[in-house]
């Protein structure tokens, strides 16, 4: 039995079906360290677009998803999780962070929409090095 | 994943989504209700999602493409029973959910498809006069 509260979890995506195993695992985890509701639906939701991303605009749709139950002392217990993908990257991250931005079928409410769903969001990325957003959520 | 079970109730379909949709399975509703708006004589559709516990911009555009698409088939659509997490989250995102109505539970989405498919019959005979 994983221990859901402090251990790592490792999660391949592969097809649409790992955008639900990862944003309820996600959840179970937000839960487990005492989120409420309200956050763990936006961790969830967060997760959820970020791993669609992933299947939909990465080279192969494949990608990993780490959960991370993070301990600080100054802010307490939080989760960061980190959705990275080898996919052809973001050439302009501060335009994809724009509302209304899009380089694929969709609206482009993504990456701005998580952003404002979580305390902390970091884009790594790279025209053809594929892109690593970390996300993090501290509980109130 | 077992399909969305669609109920035609009078007038009204009613889709009870069981669990969280894949997006192909959303996408399979979408067809579907077209599919059932197509060959039934319904005016309204009333869509559960009380037990889904995550609406993301997806799901959330494909609610609003569904009820655009139906009033294009003379239908009404009430999406019943969405969280209030969920609420919280869907505003945050960005996605209010503008071309949807919606109401708390089924009763009332039912009451509130019901007025406004007496309120298009009201008018349509208002026209003929």
């Amino acid at each position: 039995m994983v221990n859901l509260g402090s251990a790592e979890q490792h999660l391949p995506i592969r097809d649409e079906s790992d955008i639900i195993s990862a944003r309820h695992r996600a959840r179970e985890v937000a839960k487990t360290l005492g989120f409420g509701a309200v956050d763990q639906s936006r961790i969830a939701t967060a997760v959820s677009e970020l791993t669609r991303n992933v299947v939909r605009y990465a080279t192969d749709g494949r990608g990993e998803v780490v959960i991370r139950p993070r301990a600080q002392s100054e802010r307490g217990t939080g989760l960061e999780i980190v959705v990275s993908d080898e996919g052809p990257g973001i050439a302009d991250v501060e335009q994809a962070l724009r509302d209304g931005f899009t380089s694929g079928p969709g609206m482009g409410m993504g990456l701005p929409g998580t952003k404002r769903l979580m305390d902390e969001m970091e884009i790594d990325s790279a025209p053809g090095q594929g892109t690593i957003v970390t996300i993090r959520k501290w509980r109130r | 994943m077992a399909q969305v079970p669609i109920i035609r109730v009078g007038e009204v379909l009613i889709a009870s989504v069981q669990e969280d949709l894949r997006d192909q399975d959303a996408l399979d509703l979408q067809v579907r209700l077209g599919d059932a708006l197509e060959h039934t004589t319904a005016r309204g559709v009333l869509i559960d999602v009380s037990v889904v516990e995550t609406v993301d911009s997806f799901l959330g555009r494909l609610l609003n493409e569904t009820a655009t698409g139906a009033r294009l088939l003379g239908a009404q659509t009430v999406v019943v029973g969405i969280r209030p997490a969920v609420a919280i989250t869907l505003v945050e995102l960005g996605l209010e959910l503008q071309g949807v109505r919606t109401a708390l539970d089924t009763d009332k989405g039912l009451a509130l498809l019901r007025r406004l498919i007496a309120r298009e019959d009201g008018h349509g005979q208002s026209r003929l006069r």
